[in-house]
């Protein structure tokens, strides 16, 4: 048994304890917005934040996230930057097939929060993790610029 | 606990949503019928639901607008098309329209360009939905109208519709749809309705109406197959021969079956489309993971393909030294050719290229003796319905299909061969055989995935041009040799002809310039064993790039403008010169490029494309750095697509066609060695990342066309264009996709 704090709540999960977080959040916790892609942390479709990082949950054990503050995409729209960054989303129509979006949505809102203003510069460096196949980028940038605006 | 359902009541939900799903779709008059045989012994259920007049369709008590898609949404926007067009009709209200997957049916959604069979592909939804949906919506419409004037004793003349309220203004009398679903449900079905002219359009060709599915997209909550789980459900992951065409000899699964979780292991072989493995059946996908790394596993490998790709290139550089088969043939190519004043020889390489969709492939199955339910994201529905059919022994009605949202596919879940599909099926069949009675979902890794064959498939052209005195291009010679997508499949007697798969020539064969002697020959060999398919606009991924590279050394070879030159050839296709010269305009083509930073240099490059009914031209200007690697500044792009139904998808659909292009220009690239896929996962198959977009401006020609499809034609111009913007800073013609990183020594 392991004790992780998902989106504000404690939760048991009976689990083994190298099983990356990705895979407790989707099969056990049932929170499937947060996507698999590679398994190697190199697109960034698994990110959630931990303790306010973007983390990659692909390659992070359970055992090395328990009792930390664990927020997923199903929880943005409580948060206060988070919300914000969808609503851009949402305004701009970024999505296409939007299976990378939770991912972008986790790692625009870390950028936002820790970055008011970013530039086109700040947003390729804190973005270029995160894979859009569809190629969405010219619209994430925008939304990004956006949502900025909002939170200024 | 928060958020957190047990894995079962997390299961029931969808499971009722489901069923709650098909039981609303039957409530309808027509639909009733249809759905029969997935709903035997509901219809009593089924008569108290809302109005449904046919297979697009239905409307709720709660004035809730909801449209049956028969194509898939893996991005496109074909939820927002074909919602815009019945609401257009109905005088919905947009915010009110809802989109949900049609099931898999060969009667109700076959796609009217495809003939009898229900899919999505070749940018086809838009244009062949166009009259069937507004119809649609317009039925619906009449019969709420006639519901009001019977219920308002008026005449249904004077009755107007308007986002989703009916009303009179002569009794000034009004009600929502909602209020006359029932009343208009017991009212005959029209059989001929009049359509809008395209004047009185509210939704189509607005700009800022907003997709359908951005809200559940954004939130985590949008279903792929990826995230679903059914009761009892177990994970499977396969491992599959490390070459095409090998099968397991000898396994050993003791450490498998060690793995907490592991539930068993099965094998399957002998399928239609040849591939075998091994399968780990486990409670989740970590166990599965876990368990199919720790198989042992001997491969029989004596029928395997074992050739690299610079086997097959030597080969195809073989076949190009001969004729092909003539695809083509106008006027005399050699003859002209050969009293050429000037002439330009080219050899052009294209390497196999993944899908690489974000989602792997994956697919959810259910199997009982007489029924075979997928959940999934597909493209060819009615084409998976039959091959899964034939192989478990059951006639297609038996197999159902619940289509979800895909993540991405690019033509992967277009399989004509239902690769993967298959396997799902083959094993939750062998986990039966063994007495294991649970839904199984098949999940491929990004390795599976980048391993799993169905490429776009490797081509080489061998071509030749010749112009006059006068700098007139005379004479095209263009030999093609690569594999065929359609042959070997069930679309072969339909679509290959006297030798030809029209998809491997499609973009030359037609080429749109004015050139007197066009000779156009393939060569397809029939011994590679690597799995091909289509990939995001198909044989245009490589002719555009022949065919508009080379235009662009025949107007350099006559000194002239590439744009101009373009112009002059395309007097007979008015479409082609529209989009050429508003993208010329556009990208200020008559004024200089601006000059780069110190050390950097500049250069642009212009392309023109017709696809799939579709005409794209983009304009690329490109910096070549110090350093001589380069980097995309912007892409002007024009694009004629008769009717423009949803603008701002059309948009998106030129915006990501450039980065799909992009990515397979600079790193695009399968490679075997010894029949082994060298590449993985995205640090060997990179794609785009977002600091290497351009910005993108992309500008729409009014049309009164009718519309023609967006998701592929954005693609083909972007290599050439970027191609020729290169040239025109380095002086060499790249003819070996994808790019070196550095185009300057």
């Amino acid at each position: 048994m392991i004790t992780l704090n998902l989106n504000g709540k404690d939760h048991e999960l009976d689990v083994a304890d190298d099983m990356p977080l990705l895979w407790a959040l989707r099969d056990v916790a049932n929170l499937t917005g947060t996507k698999y892609g590679c398994g190697m942390a190199l697109c960034g479709a698994c990110t959630v934040n931990v303790e306010g990082q973007p983390t990659r949950s692909c390659v992070t054990p359970v055992s090395a996230v328990a009792g930390k503050r664990i927020t997923t995409i199903e929880a943005m729209g409580e948060d206060p930057v988070g919300r914000v960054v969808q609503d851009a989303w949402r305004r701009l129509d970024v999505v296409q097939c939007g299976y990378c979006q939770s991912g972008q949505i986790m790692a625009a809102t870390a950028l936002l929060s820790s970055n008011k203003a970013p530039t086109d510069a700040d947003i390729d460096t804190a973005m270029s993790g995160n894979i859009c196949r569809c190629a969405t980028y010219v619209r994430i940038r925008a939304a990004i610029h956006q949502a900025a605006e909002q939170l200024a | 606990m928060g958020k957190i359902e047990t894995p079962d009541s997390a299961a029931r939900g969808i499971l009722n949503v489901s069923r709650r799903t098909l039981l609303k779709g039957a409530g309808g008059l027509a639909l009733g019928i249809f759905f029969a045989p997935l709903l035997r012994g509901v219809d009593a259920l089924a008569a108290s639901q809302p109005f449904g007049p046919n297979a697009f369709v239905r409307i709720d008590s709660d004035g809730v607008v909801t449209v049956l898609a028969k194509h898939l949404e893996m991005g496109q926007g074909s939820y927002t098309g074909l919602a815009t067009l019945l609401a257009e009709e109905l005088d919905a209200d947009w915010d009110k329209v809802r989109v949900e997957g049609a099931p898999a049916d060969a009667k109700l959604y076959n796609n009217n360009a495809f003939g009898p069979m229900q899919g999505t592909g070749g940018s086809t939804a838009m244009a062949n939905s166009w009259e069937q949906m507004r119809n649609a919506g317009a039925t619906a419409r009449a019969m709420l109208v006639a519901a009001a004037a019977q219920r308002w004793g008026v005449p249904a003349g004077e009755i107007d519709v308007a986002q989703g309220v009916v009303s009179h203004a002569g009794s000034g009398r009004s009600a929502g749809f909602g209020e006359l679903v029932e009343a208009a449900a017991q009212l005959p079905v029209p059989q001929q309705v009049q359509l809008k002219e395209p004047k009185d359009f509210k939704l189509i060709g607005k700009l800022d109406l907003r997709r359908k599915d951005s809200f559940d997209k954004t939130d985590g909550s949008a279903l792929f197959t990826q995230d679903l789980k059914l009761p009892g459900m177990l994970v499977a992951m396969v491992a599959y021969p490390p070459r095409f065409g090998g099968v397991p000899r000898a396994v050993d699964a003791s450490q498998a079956r060690a793995v907490r979780d592991v539930v068993d292991v099965v094998e399957f072989r002998d399928l239609p489309h040849g591939r075998a493995g091994v399968a780990v059946l486990a409670k989740n996908t970590w166990a599965a993971r876990q368990g199919r790394d720790a198989l042992a596993i001997e491969w029989d490998e004596s029928q395997a393909f074992t050739l690299g790709s610079e086997e097959i290139l030597a080969q195809y550089r073989e076949a190009a030294g001969k004729p092909g088969l003539p695809a083509t043939r106008t006027g005399d190519a050699e003859a002209a050719l050969a009293g050429a004043a000037k002439t330009v020889e080219a050899e052009y390489e294209f390497p196999y290229l993944a899908h690489a969709a974000m989602e792997p492939m994956n697919c959810l199955v259910k199997l009982s003796d007489e029924r075979c339910e997928i959940w999934n994201g597909e493209q060819f529905q009615t084409v998976d319905q039959a091959l899964i059919g034939g192989y478990l022994g059951l006639a297609p009605e038996q197999v159902s299909l619940t289509q979800l949202y895909a993540g991405g596919s690019f033509g992967r879940r277009a399989s004509s061969r239902s690769d993967y599909l298959l396997e799902a099926v083959a094993i939750a069949k062998a986990a039966r055989e063994k007495g294991i009675e649970a839904p199984v979902k098949m999940v491929w890794t990004r390795e599976d995935d980048t391993r799993g064959g169905s490429y776009r498939p490797m081509y080489l052209h061998r071509v030749r041009i010749g112009l006059d005195e006068a700098g007139t291009l005379q004479a095209w010679h263009n030999r093609l040799v690569g594999q065929s997508i359609i042959a070997g499949t069930s679309m072969e007697a339909a679509l290959v002809r006297d030798g030809i798969d029209h998809t491997s020539v499609e973009g030359l064969s037609n080429l749109a310039y004015a050139v007197p002697n066009l000779q156009v020959e393939l060569s397809t060999p029939a011994n590679i064993q690597v799995p091909v398919l289509w990939w995001r606009s198909v044989g245009h991924t490589h002719t555009g790039y022949v065919a508009e590279t080379m235009i662009d050394e025949a107007a350099v070879a006559a000194g002239k403008d590439p744009y101009a030159f373009r112009d002059a050839l395309l007097e007979s296709h008015p479409r082609h010169r529209g989009v050429l010269r508003l993208a010329a305009e556009q990208a200020g083509w008559d004024k200089p490029l601006a000059p780069g930073a110190d050390g950097e240099k500049r250069g642009r490059g212009i392309a023109v494309h017709e696809s799939f009914g579709s005409f794209v031209a983009q304009v690329v200007e490109v910096t070549v750095k110090g350093d001589g690697s380069y980097r995309v500044d912007r892409v002007v792009c024009a694009v004629d697509c008769g009717i423009a139904i949803n603008p701002d998808v059309i948009r998106a659909q030129m915006e990501g066609g450039i980065g799909f292009a992009l990515a397979a220009v600079r790193h695009g690239a399968i490679t075997l060695k010894e029949g082994r896929v060298e590449q993985s996962n995205f640090h060997d198959y990179p794609v785009l990342r977002i600091n290497e977009m351009p910005r993108v401006e992309v500008h729409i020609v009014p049309s009164a066309e009718n519309p023609t499809g967006v998701g592929e034609p954005g693609v083909p111009p972007l290599a050439p264009a970027l191609a020729n913007a290169l040239f025109a800073v380095t002086g060499v013609r790249l003819r070996k996709l994808p790019f070196p990183a550095q185009v300057m020594a």
